[in-house]
């Protein structure tokens, strides 16, 4: 019975497909760049920046989207695009049941339309990607930085951002205080090389003795003669 | 008995030597007699209750303080202890550390431990806050607390037991006991 149903409705990709034909035909400019479903479960929607806000407006008022819900606002970061952000919107409609993804890519001057006016949570994950990517929203009228410390330098979820920072801090017992200092750490960071077969992996700082001492095991069968 | 000691004039005006102040001395040394006494070192009491009553500052700041929480619950019940965990560092005399502790919270951390009365120790618990753990690389991350604060204790694991915790307390306590409270240096 639950066997003939199934084979009776159209798949989820090719269902999920036809809702991403059923946006771009809703919008009266060419905003969709390409409309992909990955996994097969997965509709993403990558637009262009100057559409974004009449494209999330019919998606949350539009009958047959009804795309309630902002579940999530994030950035990425791809160094080796002439476009290396991208901001990625993932919508959740409760009374459909059913979500899309949408991408917008960007870089560190150009700013991306803000979406607060249409879902207000976004205030925050508009803060948090301005604080992570530098990511400028345009529209948003608190663009504050969110989770790193106050006075923070830099954007940390950047790929040439160095893992440790510039700074870190101690409490200074003459000034009272807890003070910053350029980061001087007393034990490199170690790069593990996990690539490579284990016999090849890299001798890690203090591990030298290991090769000293290495016992033989026997070889394999054929290799002596 | 209260009329008896109230009749003579102990404690009140100097008394020469005589018959009126044997009877005073011979008083006295009934009363002792009659209720017993306790002798004691006075530092050996005052650290007795200063162990007895290590009142936490509750500083959870991440994993570490779910078998922190463990330790107070009914299983382990640091109440036995006298550990009655506090919200204010005025009332507090121990602040555990209990998890990663990032540049940001660093100077909050500070002003808390500041704001403790003397005497104070600290607990460092885990290893994010004993060294920095496994964000020791991060950018946003202290180094282990002590860059902070001074440290008494430091609890290893990641996260530590609800026993680690309890044993890392009686250590405390035990360092107190051997601490001269009285005479300092």
């Amino acid at each position: 019975m639950a066997d003939s149903i199934e084979t009776a409705a159209p798949s989820k990709g090719a269902r999920l497909q036809a809702l991403g034909e059923a946006v771009r035909q809703a919008l009266p400019r060419a905003t969709i760049e390409s409309i992909e479903v990955e996994r097969g479960d997965e509709l993403v929607l990558r637009v262009r920046r100057d559409g974004l806000v009449e494209l999330m407006t019919l998606l949350r008022d539009g009958a047959d989207f009804a795309f309630e819900q902002l579940m999530d606002l994030c950035g990425t970061d791809w160094p080796e695009k002439p476009l290396r952000f991208e901001v990625v919107y993932n919508l959740l409609s409760l009374s459909l049941n059913q979500r899309i993804r949408v991408v917008v890519a960007t870089d560190a001057a150009t700013p991306v339309p803000s979406i607060a006016s249409i879902w207000p949570n976004a205030t925050w994950y508009e803060r948090e990607a301005w604080d992570m990517y530098g990511v400028v929203f345009e529209g948003q009228t608190d663009l504050r930085r969110l989770l790193t410390d106050y006075g923070f330098e830099g954007h940390p979820l950047r790929k040439d951002f160095p893992l440790t920072g510039y700074v870190e801090v101690r409490y200074d017992e003459e000034r009272k205080q807890v003070v910053y200092e350029p980061v001087k750490l007393t034990q490199d960071f170690r790069n593990f090389d996990f690539l490579s077969p284990w016999e090849g992996m890299t001798t890690l700082p203090g591990d030298e003795k290991v090769h000293l001492n290495r016992i033989e095991g026997p070889k394999p069968q054929g290799t002596e003669a | 008995m209260s009329g008896n000691t109230d009749s003579i004039a102990w404690n009140r005006e100097h008394m020469a030597p005589g018959p009126a102040q044997d009877a005073v001395i011979k008083g006295i040394t009934g009363e002792i007699e009659e209720k017993g006494f306790v002798v004691a070192n006075l530092d050996k009491v005052v650290n007795w209750a200063r162990t007895g009553s290590l009142w936490p500052m509750t500083f959870g700041l991440a994993c570490c303080a779910v078998p922190m929480i463990h330790a107070y619950m009914a299983r382990y019940d640091l109440d036995r202890f006298g550990i009655i965990p506090r919200g204010s560092p005025r009332q507090s005399d121990v602040m555990i550390v209990a998890g990663t502790l990032t540049n940001k919270m660093a100077p909050a951390l500070r002003k808390v431990y500041d704001q403790m009365s003397e005497p104070r120790w600290v607990i460092s618990m885990g290893s994010c806050a004993n060294g920095g753990g496994y964000y020791h690389y991060s950018y946003s991350v202290v180094r282990g607390c002590d860059r902070i604060v001074p440290v008494d204790v430091y609890v290893p694991g990641c996260p530590p037991t609800a026993e680690g915790l309890v044993y890392g307390i009686m250590q405390l306590q035990k360092k107190i006991r051997r601490t001269g409270t009285i005479l300092r240096g």
